[in-house]
């Protein structure tokens, strides 16, 4: 069935059309919507699109990192400045989804997808909107929270402190199929040492729930300890608290639940 | 409703089509130009196989919206060849028994072609990356890989 496009110089006008018509959604690089199209999703009558260059825009140069909505993952991997991101960047889709999905439709992405997203939690960064009404920012836990109630808005960028030191960030994807593969879980730390203590502990999760989830557990055993070996088997068999997994193609829900904690050891005790 | 007017780059030669809103470029390309080398798959971005290069960047043409590429470069695997005459890419994979069925070649070609353009001389971890969004469901991917390498280290010369 065919859709109307309708294509904004400005982020407000594309923000004002998305919020005042239910069936508009944005069409970033086209994994999500164009794929809902090909199958026949009747729920969508209008693709909106905004060429405002700020979207596609990457500040990467102080210690507060902003990321364009339209920004792909592909141009993350061209940019040094943002290696720590380029393993959950490399982790997703092949080359030619790399050369399209974006960083802003990642925090739309369902379960087994939003690798990215995953990694954006354990930074603590913040979701910039553009609403009908005018422009806000909100914590992205929050954000994924209330998704499926923020189509009405336009994400303009992702922001977040630049982790301290290499090491204070870490990813893993556990996919059945390398290189690419969707995610059976996705996991990723922050772990910011402040005289041989944790300090803002953060780990993120994907595919544990409908949304990427923080394992505040995890992160209660982490905080304001060392990383030693009993800090890290505190925190592995935290890991499941408070999560709710689904069975899917990749994985049963029993078997995400009883791997988590196995991921997360490895990823804290650094293991490949 | 409205018909979007549109125009491209197709293999270099300029092109005007009428499309429908929330026309992909897939079906562009395929209904509206007559160029039917990229294939469907499965309209979902998993498979590769409508793989098209645009501006010499890989993309998915099923999840293109037809719009998106106004004024830009289109390359198929139609114009991959040469009147008559093979690519190396295209003889690599005949010679190394790269193509069965044949579904996935022309995505496997365009992404083979993509890799190349960029880095004429790939490792064999280059290669696998390169075509990891593609599936092929026949060869078990080794003739393909090996193909690649082949036309990397060869089939230029030949050509």
């Amino acid at each position: 069935m065919p859709v109307t496009v309708k294509t904004f110089t400005s982020t407000y006008d594309a923000a004002a059309a998305l919020s005042s018509d239910r069936g508009a959604r944005y069409l970033g690089g086209g994994t999500l919507v164009m794929r809902a199209l090909n199958e026949g999703d009747i729920s969508i009558s209008t693709i909106v699109r905004a060429s405002d260059h700020a979207m596609t825009r990457i500040d990467a140069s102080g210690s507060r990192i902003t990321l364009g909505a339209g920004v792909t993952f592909a141009r993350i991997l061209a940019e040094r400045e943002l290696g720590f991101l380029h393993a959950p960047a490399r982790s997703i889709g092949g080359p030619a989804v790399r050369n399209m999905g974006t960083v802003g439709g990642n925090l739309f992405a369902p379960v087994p997808y939003g690798d990215f997203t995953v990694a954006m939690l354990a930074l603590d960064a913040v979701v910039s909107l553009q609403g009908g009404l005018g422009g806000r920012e909100i914590p992205l836990d929050e954000f994924l929270q209330t998704r499926d109630r923020q189509t009405g808005a336009l994400v303009l960028a992702i922001s977040f402190a630049k982790p301290g030191s290499a090491d204070a960030f870490r990813y893993r994807k556990i996919a059945r199929i390398k290189p690419k593969g969707g995610a059976v879980i996705t996991l990723a730390a922050h772990l910011p040492v402040n005289g041989g203590r944790i300090v803002g502990a953060r780990v993120a999760l994907g595919s544990m729930a409908p949304t990427p989830i923080r394992a505040r557990a995890a992160e209660r055993a982490l905080e304001g300890r060392s990383l030693d070996p009993s800090t890290i088997n505190a925190a592995a068999t935290a890991a499941v608290e408070g999560t709710a997994p689904s069975d899917n193609a990749l994985a049963s829900a029993w078997y995400r639940r009883e791997i988590v904690g196995v991921h997360l050891r490895r990823l804290l005790s650094g293991q490949e | 409703m409205a018909k979007t007017a549109l125009q491209f780059q197709h293999n270099g030669r300029d092109v005007a089509i009428f499309v429908d809103g929330g026309t992909n470029l897939l079906v562009a390309l395929r209904e509206l130009i007559g160029d039917m080398t990229p294939k469907f798959g499965c309209g979902q971005g998993g498979c590769g196989t409508c793989s098209v290069l645009i501006d010499g960047e890989i993309h998915l043409s099923c999840l293109t919206l037809a719009e998106t590429v106004a004024g830009r470069s289109v390359e198929t695997l139609d114009g991959i060849k040469d009147g008559p005459n093979l690519h190396p890419l295209q003889r690599a994979f005949a010679d190394n028994f790269a193509a069965q069925c044949g579904y996935c070649t022309p995505g496997m070609l365009t992404a083979a072609k993509a890799l190349l353009d960029r880095n004429p001389q790939p490792s064999r971890a280059e290669v696998v990356e390169a075509i990891s969004g593609n599936i092929c469901r026949c060869t078990g991917y080794e003739p393909i890989i090996n193909a690649v390498l082949a036309a990397a280290s060869g089939g230029r010369a030949r050509a």
